[in-house]
């Protein structure tokens, strides 16, 4: 048998550039389509508002109330967006790529999550100072809920895309995707909406925000791996 | 799927050194599937090059015009792919063959949904990357005659 | 010495061996628990601070260490499935979880059972009894994720990866609600103030728990024994097992084999 002589393999490609290439890829995409943008923040705004029509208008209770509603109608519009992290990729077979690619699925996973966050998560950081002030909280406050929302909706993509992963293309993903996660987002709400309260009952949210920032290193070290896990675990 | 499949039961698979799973193996694949990994949103050519780039190949735009003319999409390579034909598609699919540089080509139904045109396009792509020295494995439901030597697996057999 | 055991991670050898453990299990559950239960309710003494109401706790305190022993024998043969890539581990995860999902919800019903009469409300929000609840969540999104894959390869790894990071999971939600709990409470009581213990209290807890464990275990077993039928339903033993228990139905109902299998 002849044996021609075989093409040299093709230099390994710079991890960088091949994840800063699919961060603006996705965030391309996503500046076409536009309609995700605006779905999670009005979300966000729609549900921060049902609360007060529930309880009623009182200031006074709604300063209180304030900081856990917040917190939650946030955690809610990430957790709903993340059905999408990577059902797009799976449907048109970019998700198949990405498994077969030179560069490690962990880091490909994580430079996905900083994307689909940079739509979902930090548009939530930016608009709830104006949520804030529909329940009158007060300056310190509205600035340490930014920060715990910043530091939190990292935290819930990160923990977020391993659930999107483990419920890829499967009947009811989107519910079964809010019940895999809700659980696991308890430690981020518990130290998020409680760092806002503490501040504004004189305590200090030093403790908290730095738990907060504890379980985000947690999250940032294991997620990525384990979403890795889970997309072979789908692909399979 | 099999450049998907994990570990298999007995042994282990492996082309030039590199497991089938591996990263090094992977760096060497090209593989086209059911899917045919283009978005939507983006033109032909902003595919080809966040496809290129996704590789850690670094393709000029040059070279990817010149990709997409030798399939035959010279003209529409800025319009948004969804509005392209499922031929149209395939072929923005063959261009990024022209541009890969890796030695093994993995391809399912290359064949499918193409003209004739299309496919003597395809044929022509693969005798090149033949004489160049790779390696092809692809499925089609056709016969196709390639100029280099090669072997068929009927799987008809396999059939339940 | 551990060789021998690695025969049982064949499906038909641990159907076997399933089959001819858990009737022991059963009536160890059940002799232990009479004692237990028979000590608890009318051996032991009565509280002088919370009367007879208490003695709710021989079965609220045993349910809540096995919701979570369980759960940790969840991760456990999830952490074998994965390692070893036995069938028979990931099968046994699937069976444990609706026991120890009863336990948990066991566990907050008695929990709210003597909650009323100690402190007027039905549900008391403390560290543990919430705690508790999110671990039920932990067991239902686990028992929904592998009903609703399809492929069995696919539905064990995922199940035990759920399971694995559930465990790691669960000491940070219990330390993010001891927290939350202890901030927010000022002078409201909570559940872990159990009363200070006699002998016979401690023993028939223990007696208690120990039916649980072999009442888990024996309906683990059990259940595995139908999981692995199911995925094993298309090799040879499996279809003659069938055959041979249609044959025996037949000779006991002669007058309906003509209906046949």
């Amino acid at each position: 048998m002849n044996k021609v002589a075989l093409r040299s393999a093709p230099p390994a490609p710079s991890m960088g550039q091949t994840l800063w290439a699919l961060l603006t890829r996705d965030l391309k995409v996503a500046a076409r389509r536009q309609s995700d943008l605006a779905t999670v923040v009005f979300f966000f705004g729609v549900v921060a508002a049902l609360f007060p029509l529930a309880i009623g208008p009182e200031m006074g209770t709604l300063r209180l109330i304030g900081p856990g509603i917040l917190w939650v109608a946030a955690l809610l519009a990430a957790m709903l967006s993340m059905g999408r992290l990577f059902s797009a990729d799976y449907a048109d077979g970019s998700l198949e790529q990405l498994l077969l690619s030179a560069t490690p699925l962990p880091f490909l996973v994580a430079a996905k999550i900083a994307a689909h966050w940079l739509l979902s998560g930090l548009p939530l950081v930016i608009l709830s100072p104006l949520l804030a002030l529909q329940f009158d909280l007060p300056g310190e406050a509205m600035k340490i809920l930014m920060l715990t929302l910043l530091v939190g909706t990292l935290s819930l993509s990160l923990v977020g895309a391993v659930g999107a992963a483990l419920t890829l293309g499967l009947r009811s993903s989107e519910l079964l995707l809010s019940l895999l996660v809700l659980p696991l987002y308890i430690p981020t709400l518990v130290f998020g909406a409680g760092a806002v309260q503490a501040e504004m009952s004189g305590l200090g949210a030093q403790g908290h925000v730095s738990l907060l920032m504890a379980v985000l290193m947690l999250a940032l070290f294991l997620c990525p791996w384990a979403a890795a896990a889970a997309l072979k675990i789908a692909l399979e | 799927m099999w450049p998907l499949q994990p570990r298999p039961r007995r042994g282990a698979l492996a082309r030039s050194k590199h497991p089938i799973d591996s990263l090094g193996f992977n760096a060497e694949l090209h593989y086209q599937g059911h899917g045919l990994a283009l978005k939507e949103e983006l033109s032909a050519t902003e595919n080809l090059q966040s496809g290129a780039a996704l590789r850690g190949l670094s393709v000029s735009p040059q070279a990817v015009q010149a990709a997409l003319s030798k399939v035959g999409l010279k003209g529409r390579s800025q319009l948004p792919v969804k509005v392209l034909s499922q031929g149209q598609k395939r072929r923005v699919a063959l261009a990024g063959l022209v541009l890969s540089s890796a030695p093994l080509w993995i391809l399912d139904e290359p064949f499918a949904a193409l003209d004739v045109a299309a496919q003597s396009s395809l044929q022509g792509i693969l005798d090149q990357h033949l004489a160049q020295g790779g390696l092809l494995v692809f499925t089609s439901h056709q016969a196709i005659e390639l100029q280099a030597p090669g072997e068929d697996l009927d799987l008809g057999v396999f059939a339940a | 010495m551990v060789l021998p055991w690695f025969q049982y991670a064949a499906p038909q050898r641990f159907y076997g061996l399933a089959g001819r453990l858990y009737p022991f299990c059963f009536v160890l559950a059940a002799l232990l628990g009479a004692v237990g239960l028979y000590m608890g309710f009318f051996v032991a003494p009565t509280d002088a601070q919370q009367g007879e109401a208490y003695r709710i706790i021989f079965i609220h305190v045993p349910a809540s260490w096995m919701s979570m022993v369980i759960y940790c024998a969840m991760a456990f043969w999830s952490a074998l499935g994965l390692g070893f890539k036995t069938r028979i581990s990931g099968l046994m995860a699937q069976a444990l979880a609706p026991t120890g999902a009863l336990f948990c919800f066991l566990s907050l019903w008695t929990g709210a059972l003597w909650g009323k009469p100690m402190w007027g409300t039905w549900w008391v929000w403390d560290a543990r009894l919430t705690s508790e609840l999110i671990l039920l969540f932990l067991y239902a999104g686990y028992m929904a994720l592998t009903r609703a894959i399809d492929d069995p390869q696919r539905r064990d790894q995922a199940g035990a990866l759920v399971a694995l990071v559930g465990v790691i999971n669960v000491p940070i939600i219990y330390f993010s609600v001891k927290w939350w709990n202890t901030l927010h409470q000022g002078s409201s009581v909570s559940m872990t103030q159990a009363p200070s213990m006699a002998h016979t209290m401690l023993w028939a807890m223990l007696g208690v728990t120990l039916a649980c464990w072999a009442y888990a275990v024996g309906m683990a077993l059990y259940r595995v024994r139908g999981l692995i039928l199911q995925r094993e339903h298309d090799t040879g033993w499996v279809q003659a097992l069938a055959q041979s228990q249609a044959k025996s139905l037949n000779q006991e109902n002669p007058a309906e084999s003509g209906a046949g299998a």
